[in-house]
């Protein structure tokens, strides 16, 4: 049953994604490119996504997952410098190709080359992300 | 078109329905990146990775099948290949740099008024502002 209800909810995201408009890259960079014919979907998109999320979120109290378990526990309050370091390298990943990786994999049957080099390189740099953490976490706190 | 901002509404709801279905029915946060994430570093095992690979084959398989009925689907992604091997490396190890997506940090963390998930978001989309702005402008290779 939990397989079931995460492949709906891919299955929800994925047409999300594609009848938004957010897995054709000429918006998503149409929208970061303030300098450009600004596109404004994607703000539209972030508010239609979070009213829902943000009912769910008071649903959780008092309450258990359906499936058993625990909901996930408060937001962690320390920000850190992997959040910042990490967040600005995927925009920077995001600004150049417009593609972050929901919208990759939902893309992924008509995304062409491009869609699937970008798929490779990211699963790639995943995969090696936990060495560049440790390395990173190793590093000495600026002062 | 004038239309585009109502189907963002509209597929921006869906996506935050999915997020509703996938916390409230298995109690876990709706994130890309933390899910293709951890089976590519292999820390999803078992019953994990199967609730993962259930999602990404959702997440693949209605797009697919709607852009067939729609007749065709487009990412419009013309740059060189270069761009994605290097925007692609920035992404997969950005976003598990700093734990969480557009998905992750984005809609499920703003919508908890999670203050890590508001400045991961105020971080990525500076930097791809900034980055759109030079590759686009200054040096016109996107």
């Amino acid at each position: 049953m939990r397989n079931l209800y995460a492949l709906v909810a891919g299955a929800l995201f994925g047409a999300g994604l594609l009848l938004s408009g957010m897995t054709d890259t000429r918006k998503v960079q149409g929208w970061l490119d303030i300098f450009g014919d600004w596109d404004p979907t994607l703000a539209f998109v972030m508010g239609g996504a979070i009213l829902p999320m943000a009912v769910a979120w008071q649903l959780t109290r008092g309450r258990k997952p359906l499936m058993g378990g625990a909901f996930p526990p408060p937001p962690e309050p320390r920000l850190g410098r992997s959040l910042v370091i990490g967040s600005v390298m995927f925009g920077m990943g995001w600004g150049l190709t417009g593609l972050c990786p929901g919208p990759a994999v939902a893309s992924a049957s008509f995304g062409g080359t491009e869609g699937l080099v970008f798929l490779a390189a990211m699963i790639s740099g995943m995969a090696l992300a936990p060495y560049a953490k440790r390395r990173l976490d190793a590093s000495p706190a600026p002062a | 078109m004038p239309t585009d901002w109502i189907w963002g509404l509209v597929g921006g709801a869906l996506i935050g329905t999915a997020g509703a279905v996938y916390l409230l029915a298995n109690g876990r946060i709706m994130g890309a990146s933390g899910i293709v994430g951890a089976l590519a570093d292999r820390t999803a095992t078992g019953a994990a990775a199967h609730e993962r690979i259930a999602f990404i084959l959702g997440l693949f398989a209605l797009p697919a099948v709607l852009a067939l009925v729609m007749g065709g689907a487009s990412t419009h992604a013309g740059s060189a290949l270069w761009v994605y091997v290097a925007g692609g490396l920035l992404v997969g190890v950005g976003t598990r740099i700093a734990n969480g997506c557009t998905s992750g940090h984005g809609v499920c963390g703003i919508s908890r008024l999670s203050l890590r998930g508001m400045v991961a978001t105020v971080f990525y989309i500076l930097a791809g502002g900034l980055t759109i702005v030079a590759f686009r402008h200054l040096l016109g290779v996107v």
